[in-house]
């Protein structure tokens, strides 16, 4: 039976949350070994474990591998959410790119001084509002389908639920606008694996806090 | 005949200079459309032709691609760049996001404050020699090869090739601790395709100037 996928990462969102959703969303079980020491860190360093140094890292099929976006690319087409051919994969990568944009600057403003913080988030709504969501509204109506793209389930829905959900955490009405949207977010919830991943108990992990960026901060020395 | 693909993006490097080298190093001959005023950004984003009203975007094979990580994967793809198997691929994938961290040094170094810059250049060589050189240095020494990966040439390597040359043009030495790089650094620069991009009247671009970083104020503040 092959091993489980293991993620080595602090006990937070951050750069492995949206790999967490993947393998959710796919089915699959997956094991956590959490940062909390400096130590821990440079032992995975000095092992030569970390490609560049630097985590997440998810040990997969005999392979160490690290960079969000190679992991992300790596799961999605193992697990067949990447399209069914290059036109469909460019359309899925432009969408979860633009989506893992979003999400990047929340994960970072969670590190900004207090003022800078809320002016980075108030921004993130803004651009979710005005930049990304309308897009995604206008791609569900122009096809009329239950997913982004080629009528079935891949990596840019579950980009595109994490990202909701998380600007949903600033600002609830993010959605009123967007009926498709508010649709989307219902059905792709209710997939059995999402609505799993979704309950408590589950291996999602809560918005980062000050202890969180503590933790991190304390870690990698910043 | 099918058209060219066609560029849109300021007259410069910035985040689009990766896909001149891939597509110049694929052999593949593009147009390009300079941004000099906001009226032309505008215009683009008025005509729905940018997915996330941003820049670059390539225009190929009846696609409007933006997200530069997008661009790129897809043109490796079509171009035979990317590997014979998906452990290949994720490799290069790997090497290509952690060569593409030490690049956005040097995409965001025109726009520091003049005070800040000389600091930046200190911070990016120690980055590149501490954190990456030493990976692709002992890649390099430990199969012999002449690509990184898989015996044939790779968007990992051009995309190392362009990083290198873009902090020799800072930091004249910076490869003077890696000999095997050293050697790369010609190999892959006398590849054909290749050796004609790096020739004066090519589409490369030279380092930005003080022209270039006004006209990316001139297009993008708002």
């Amino acid at each position: 039976m092959a091993a489980k996928p293991k993620l080595w990462y602090f006990c937070g969102r951050g750069r492995m949350e949206s790999i967490r959703w993947l393998l959710a969303a796919a089915g699959v079980e997956f094991e956590e070994e959490f940062l909390e020491t400096r130590e821990q860190h440079e032992k995975l360093q000095k092992d030569g474990r970390l490609l560049f140094g630097q985590v997440p890292l998810v040990e997969i099929d005999g392979m160490e591998l690290t960079q969000t976006r190679a992991i992300l690319s790596y799961l999605a087409t193992k697990y067949n959410l990447h399209g069914k051919d290059l036109k469909e994969t460019v359309r899925i990568n432009m969408y979860a790119e633009g989506t893992l944009d979003l999400m990047m600057m929340v994960a970072v403003a969670a590190f900004k001084p207090p003022e800078e913080k809320e002016e980075s988030l108030a921004l993130v709504v803004k651009k979710a509002k005005t930049q990304h969501f309308p897009v995604f509204e206008k791609i569900l109506k122009d096809h009329g389908e239950d997913f982004l793209v080629g009528n079935k389930f891949s990596w840019a829905d579950i980009q595109l639920l994490e990202a909701i959900l998380m600007v949903e955490e600033l600002d609830a009405s993010v959605l009123s606008d967007f009926p498709l949207l508010k649709e989307f977010k219902t059905r792709i919830s209710n997939i059995p694996t999402i609505k799993k991943f979704l309950q408590p108990g589950s291996q999602r992990k809560p918005p980062p806090d000050s202890h969180y960026v503590e933790i991190v901060r304390n870690v990698l020395q910043l | 005949m099918a058209t060219k693909p066609k560029l849109h993006y300021p007259n410069g490097r910035g985040r689009m200079e990766s896909v001149r080298w891939v597509l110049a190093a694929a052999g593949v001959e593009f147009d390009e459309e300079f941004l000099e005023t906001k009226e032309q950004l505008q215009k683009l984003q008025d005509g729905n032709h940018l997915l996330f009203q941003q820049v670059p975007m390539v225009e190929i094979d009846g696609m409007k691609l933006v997200q530069t990580r997008s661009i790129l994967h897809y043109i490796a793809d079509k171009h035979h760049l990317f590997g014979k198997d998906l452990k290949e691929r994720t490799l290069i994938d790997m090497y290509v996001e952690g060569t593409l961290d030490l690049l956005e040094l040097l995409i965001l170094h025109p726009f520091l404050k003049p005070d800040d810059q000389q600091k930046e250049v200190a911070n990016m060589a120690q980055k590149a020699i501490i954190r990456y050189f030493p990976v692709f240095e002992k890649v390099l020494q430990g199969h012999g090869q002449r690509f990184l990966v898989g015996d044939q040439l790779s968007l990992a390597d051009i995309i190392l090739l362009q990083t290198i040359l873009a902090l020799e043009e800072k930091i004249p030495n910076i490869l003077s601790a890696f000999p095997h790089l050293q050697e790369y650094t010609v190999k892959i620069s006398n590849i054909p395709t290749i050796k004609k991009f790096l020739e004066p009247g090519s589409k490369k671009k030279p380092p930005p100037d003080d022209i270039y970083v006004r006209t990316v104020y001139t297009v993008f503040m708002p």
